[in-house]
């Protein structure tokens, strides 16, 4: 994504007699960031048909079309923020696939809250995968934090029932839920999440304050997908785009919300327990352009 | 796998299948389709703008708008160049070193399913070429990134080697002695995954490599990357030159672009892909039966492979005979269908099958496991008298059946009326001179 700019200015110069040249290679530079195909035609067509009105020949008014685009589609004027509860604990339900980044995604998570002076518990109800108890039991250690776990194959739903319940009696302010990642067509899983999701209403009276699906910002098309997946069992209430320190930027988050509405609402962005960031769709749309 | 992608060539062909000729219009707005679909399938976009370019230029040469049988010849251009970017063929057997034991490493980013690959790999091994495998866990920064890496290997009873306390590299080279002392053919070095940006990262890994000197080296890659796949692909070439990629992930509904757009880039082959959360899950990639899946046209090879590698020969042969004098019974039945799903979900089996629109026709059926287990439970609620006479099964026997096997009398009378209607197609075929076979019937 960095790349862009220095290419529209270069695309621009290059073209400037050539304009189908010039869209051209915007279209590819938008989908080769996977920005989608339709999503790219969306924010294009728009940026297009005002340029052409209004005869539009400074790049850096297309610029500034194309960053409000984007910022659009985003809807997001201030940094993203997370719902909570008047009545602690509130509860965040994350999920997510295999390999997304998850556990670290929550372990940033939970120190971003503590460093503000909450009191964190985590829920570890990834009672599928080897060594995710192991996993995670390492960065709470680290963090001085409690962890709630169960031996390895048991019921998910009876972590987070112990979660809630030792969270409400210790008065923490926040409970983080770990679930297991598999692939999104596992119909078992789906099954779970939608059990830990009751089991929460049932105990607190009310769903989540927030149901958040990791995404991998390397993932293409298959990303919208996923959260297509886990919001029609659950109802997604936003998204961590995680891995954003490699060079792909995560393109697909902007059909994710252009289609399914889902907001992203957190970005990591490093290997420290420290990246780990509120959303910011203004910063997201430069970093696309810039 | 690759659903996505072959359903829109199906439904592109299907349009296209009857016409007699093809007009510019025609082929120019099926490029556009085609592109479409590649591009929602992540192939790398600069992919998509040559892989047009060469079916044009193909299609130009072969005056295919002058053809008469225009749909074969696409059909024909498209499949030649899908395997041209899927890679060259005969690249897909694992060689070993002659003498001494063969070490793999494996590298890739975070979360892209080494580990998981890694032992994967290991039991094909061990399996397919009876060898005996090890493991090295060289990845000493994701937390408990050991403890699931024996927790897997144990399964398939494979050793790990590990040291505490101690560097990526000095762990691969004791790790590699250790082995070879102890008589393994085959080291396989589980590495940390990395960012390819990752300059320090990096340069371990090619310092591990300098002094292991793996025979091969693969690249772990996700089957759901996206644009970046190319760029991913080509940065580790670059700095720690790999012999082929292993794709992982690639599920039902993985669109697998990144398969079609690595070897383009790097020109190093998918050697393996992974394709499901069991062990066996795991297999040889072979580029002229994807892209004949890819387009529809099945994967018959795969499918046989399976079968012979499930199915008992004898039992089949027997099966086969009694179909050819009309004798089938519902024993028979239980026992063809047991050695089906051994070959893997109902899905999977069909999706290898060479049947026109198949995607379509599988969303409307909504074929599933479960479908299967239901047919097996009201067989299981018969006698055996009823299994061997299907035709002494009457109201009162249905009601029994039906409780017993937790289904509704509506669900027994279906399958009582599928199964004489088979036998009545099977007795047709016989009429035909034909000898009939079940799809798995037959496999010499």
């Amino acid at each position: 994504m960095k790349k862009l700019i220095k290419n529209l200015n270069y695309l621009w110069n290059k073209f400037k007699k050539n304009n189908i040249q010039f869209w051209d290679s915007l279209e590819e530079q938008l989908i080769l960031n996977d920005v989608s195909a339709s999503t790219t035609k969306r924010i294009l067509g728009k940026v297009k048909n005002y340029v052409y009105r209004e005869s539009i020949d400074d790049i850096e008014i297309i610029k500034d079309l194309l960053k409000k685009q984007i910022m659009e589609i985003l809807d997001g004027k201030n940094k993203a923020i997370l719902s909570t509860s008047k009545t602690p604990p509130s509860v965040f339900l994350i999920v997510g696939i295999n390999g997304v980044g998850k556990t670290s995604a929550i372990a940033k998570m939970a120190k971003l809250f503590c460093d503000s002076g909450e009191k964190v518990l985590i829920a570890a109800a990834d009672t599928y995968r080897a060594a995710a108890v192991e996993q995670i039991k390492h960065y709470t250690d680290k963090l001085g934090l409690e962890l709630v776990y169960h031996q390895r194959f048991s019921d998910p739903g009876a972590v987070v029932y112990d979660s809630i319940k030792k969270a409400i009696t210790k008065k923490f302010d926040k409970v983080i839920i770990d679930t297991a990642g598999r692939m999104q067509t596992s119909h078992n899983l789906m099954e779970e999440l939608k059990k830990i999701k009751r089991v929460v209403n049932k105990n607190l009276n009310r769903d989540p304050d927030e149901i958040l699906v990791v995404i991998d910002s390397t993932t293409g098309q298959n990303a919208k997908f996923q959260a297509e997946t886990f919001n029609n069992a659950l109802g997604l209430t936003g998204i961590i785009l995680t891995k954003t320190d490699g060079t792909s930027k995560g393109g697909i988050v902007l059909t994710i919300k252009n289609d399914l509405g889902i907001p992203i609402k957190m970005i990591t962005n490093g290997e420290k327990l420290d990246d780990i960031h509120y959303f910011d769709s203004k910063k997201f749309a430069e970093t696309m352009l810039s | 796998m690759f659903e996505f992608l072959t359903s829109k060539f199906e439904d592109l062909f299907y349009r296209i299948r009857n016409k007699g000729k093809l007009s510019k219009d025609d082929l120019d707005s099926s490029l556009k389709e085609i592109k479409l679909a590649l591009l929602e399938a992540d192939v790398n976009f600069k992919v998509v703008k040559e892989f047009l370019e060469n079916v044009k230029q193909k299609a130009i040469g072969r005056n295919i708008l002058k053809s008469i049988t225009p749909f074969q010849q696409i059909v024909k251009i498209v499949n030649e160049e899908l395997i041209n970017m899927l890679g060259v063929t005969g690249s897909s057997k694992i060689s070993f070193a002659p003498k001494t034991a063969t070490i793999i490493m494996m590298v890739g980013l975070q979360g892209s399913g080494k580990t998981t690959a890694v032992v994967k790999l290991a039991n094909l091994i061990k399996n397919e070429y009876k060898k005996k495998v090890s493991i090295i866990a060289s990845d000493i920064y994701r937390p408990a990134a050991v403890p699931q890496l024996r927790d897997m290997a144990k399964k398939i009873d494979v050793d790990v080697f590990f040291e505490e306390n101690s560097d990526p590299v000095s762990i691969s080279c004791n790790g590699v002695e250790t082995f070879r002392k102890s008589g393994s053919d085959v080291i396989i070095i589980d590495t940390a995954g990395r960012l390819h940006i990752d300059k320090i990262m990096m340069d371990e890994l090619v310092n591990t490599r300098k002094r292991v000197k793996p025979h091969q080296i693969f690249l772990v890659l996700d089957a759901m990357t996206g644009q970046d796949a190319v760029n991913i692909a080509s940065q580790f070439n670059l700095k720690i030159e790999y012999d082929g990629i292993i794709l992982t992930k690639l599920d039902s509904d993985a669109r697998g672009g990144a398969v079609l757009s690595t070897y383009y880039a790097t020109k190093k082959p998918v050697r393996f892909i992974s394709t499901g959360e069991k062990i066996e899950d795991f297999g040889i990639f072979y580029p002229d039966r994807m892209a004949s899946r890819i387009l529809g046209m099945g994967d018959i090879l795969t499918l046989v492979e399976k079968a012979e590698k499930v199915i008992d020969k004898r039992k089949a042969e027997e099966i086969e005979e009694k179909i050819y004098r009309s004798e089938l019974n519902f024993e028979d039945f239980i026992s063809q269908l047991k050695q089906v799903k051994k070959i893997g979900s109902i899905e999977k089996v069909f999706s290898m099958m060479p049947i026109m629109n198949k995607n379509k026709i599988f969303r409307n059926l909504n074929l599933d496991d479960s479908m299967l287990d239901k047919i097996e439970a009201i067989i299981n609620s018969m006698t055996l008298e009823e299994r061997r006479k299907p035709n002494i099964i009457d109201g009162s026997r249905k009601r029994r059946i039906a409780s017993g096997s937790g289904t509704s009398t509506g669900e027994v009378n279906r399958l009582l009326k599928q199964f004489a209607k088979t036998k009545q197609m099977m007795k047709q075929f016989k009429n035909f001179g034909n000898k009939p076979g079940f799809p798995f019937g037959k496999l010499n």
